[in-house]
């Protein structure tokens, strides 16, 4: 039962990258619970608008430019030394990325 | 009527506009504010019918929004995210006054005498202070430190002897700021607290002076009663060893417990409540809850102590009875509770449930729903009961 289900899991994990070719097709409803994520929940650290607080900014002005790879491994694994946690256990990798995509061009209406 | 009589029956109209068209005269003491974060508004709230009354707007990010209240109970000073300071007469349900006083703020305080207001700052960092009737700029207090750099600052409060006391979270330092000559604001720096202070609180009677620690364990207590003695480290081997959670939202220390003879703390990147016995402040106890506490407030009447949860598990609030340490009650308002405000003696709380857009009303003591308010993404409440209070 135990090893059925670890199976499983790797067929679902490796299946994942395949499944979501494209960052679009998280899904609408998934991607405006991402945005309502972005703006609650990141936004407890980094100001609702992104601007800044106790973390930094996340505006395009400042991560606009910055290597995708390392935003997203920020966010998964989070930086030990600061108050970013990892948020791999909630947020997929994939999710992570359509996140950061959206951040580095700027989220519209964000308010 | 005789047309000599006119110009007085203009006369009293014309007052009577003036005074905002309000003809029924009525105390503050049962009123408050919810802060409406995403919309930038706040509706202003009567405890005593649990009724919205009317609303405000035009108050910018709300976000993380706090609120202090004049010693008159008439105005409050809603202090927002963007660095925005706004001074609302709650009465007439208009801005006073408003200033953007920074680029991103955290929290205020008003002083002992409450002719003073003030802000601290994340940028550029430091503790700005202004005339409480016109927020005309008063003092200016960068928190430098090391080479230069500024620090964001947290934790501030207001302290018998018109100071004000805050931590700075980069320098790991807690500053006392006296104000008995405004223009000249007197520092007394501590350095080396610990690392990362994220918040602090003061005691009711204004003599204990606590910052939570994130970058290592335990707390860092000041005795303003005796500050010649420095900064003591409580609760200093807590966790050690343990692993901490990831913590996705900082734990609060403003609306801290202290009941009973008890402090009741969030633990850090634990599932805990922790219990410090304040006659020696060693541990007394770890209470395990439902997730990682944010607010832990106390009714005040000690008696019980209410509880709310970080991110994901925010859908819940716990109640605790002090006298025994135990859980008495788990209730799921809904999804994501954001604070809680104890009537002025405790017979009622109000609930803010951000992402039910609704304000729920609990009586303490059955811990049932009596009445439930609409509210856009409502945040913190704050009623006007805060203004007799140190640290509030």
């Amino acid at each position: 039962m135990k090893a059925r289900g670890a199976v499983a899991l790797l067929l679902l994990t490796t299946g994942v990258p395949v499944a979501v070719a494209n960052a679009t097709e998280l899904g609408t409803q998934r991607e405006s619970e991402l945005i309502h994520l972005l703006r609650q929940d990141c936004g407890s650290c980094h100001g609702m608008t992104l601007k800044g607080g106790l973390g930094p900014s996340l505006l395009p002005e400042r991560i606009g430019e910055l290597p995708p790879a390392f935003l997203i491994n920020t966010v998964l694994e989070g930086r030990k030394g600061t108050a970013m946690p990892p948020w791999k256990s909630m947020l997929s990798r994939e999710e992570v990325s359509w996140m950061v995509e959206q951040l580095q061009k700027g989220i519209p209406h964000v308010r | 009527m005789s047309v000599k009589r006119l110009p007085a029956l203009l006369l009293v109209s014309a007052l009577t506009m003036a005074l905002g068209g309000c003809t029924t005269l009525r105390g503050t003491g049962d009123m408050g504010v919810v802060i409406e974060r995403a919309s930038g508004s706040l509706q202003i709230i009567d405890t005593s019918t649990r009724q919205a009354l009317k609303p405000v707007t035009g108050l910018g990010d709300l976000s993380h929004a706090s609120v202090v209240y004049s010693r008159d109970e008439r105005y409050a000073y809603v202090f927002g995210r963007d660095g925005g300071l706004t001074k609302v007469d709650i009465l007439t349900a208009n801005i006073d006054r408003r200033i953007i006083q920074s680029g991103n703020s955290i929290g205020g305080a008003i002083s002992q005498d409450g002719s003073l207001v003030a802000v601290s700052n994340y940028e550029p960092g430091g503790v700005r202070i202004f005339d409480a009737k016109t927020l005309a700029p008063v003092a200016d207090i960068p928190a430098t430190f090391g080479n230069g750099q500024n620090s964001k600052v947290v934790g501030l409060v207001d302290a018998p002897g018109q100071r004000f006391v805050f931590s700075l979270f980069d320098a790991g330092e807690i500053w006392i700021a006296d104000m008995s000559t405004p223009s000249a604001p007197l520092i007394t720096k501590f350095r080396n607290i610990g690392k990362q202070p994220y918040d602090a609180l003061i005691s009711p009677d204004g003599r204990h002076y606590i910052a939570g620690l994130f970058g290592e364990d335990g707390l860092a207590m000041l005795d303003l009663w005796h500050p010649e003695l420095g900064v003591k480290r409580v609760l200093g081997n807590y966790g050690r060893g343990e692993e901490k959670l990831p913590v996705y939202k900082m734990p609060h220390l403003e609306g801290w417990a202290m009941a009973a003879g008890y402090a009741f703390v969030p633990a850090v990147g634990r599932h805990e409540v922790l219990v410090v016995r304040m006659s020696d402040w060693q541990e007394a106890g770890r209470i395990a809850v439902h997730g990682q506490p944010v607010f832990v407030m106390a009714r005040p009447d000690g008696r019980q102590v209410w509880v709310n949860f970080a991110h994901p598990r925010n859908d819940t609030v716990q109640v605790i009875d002090t006298e025994s340490l135990q859980l008495i009650n788990t209730l799921k308002p809904g999804k994501a509770v954001l604070h809680m405000e104890f009537t002025p003696r405790g017979e009622q709380v109000w609930i803010s449930i951000r992402d039910e857009d609704r304000v729920e009303v609990y009586d303490t003591e059955s811990q049932n729903l009596v009445s439930t308010l609409s509210a856009d993404k409502p945040s913190g409440i704050f009623f006007t009961s805060r203004a007799h209070r140190t640290g509030l």
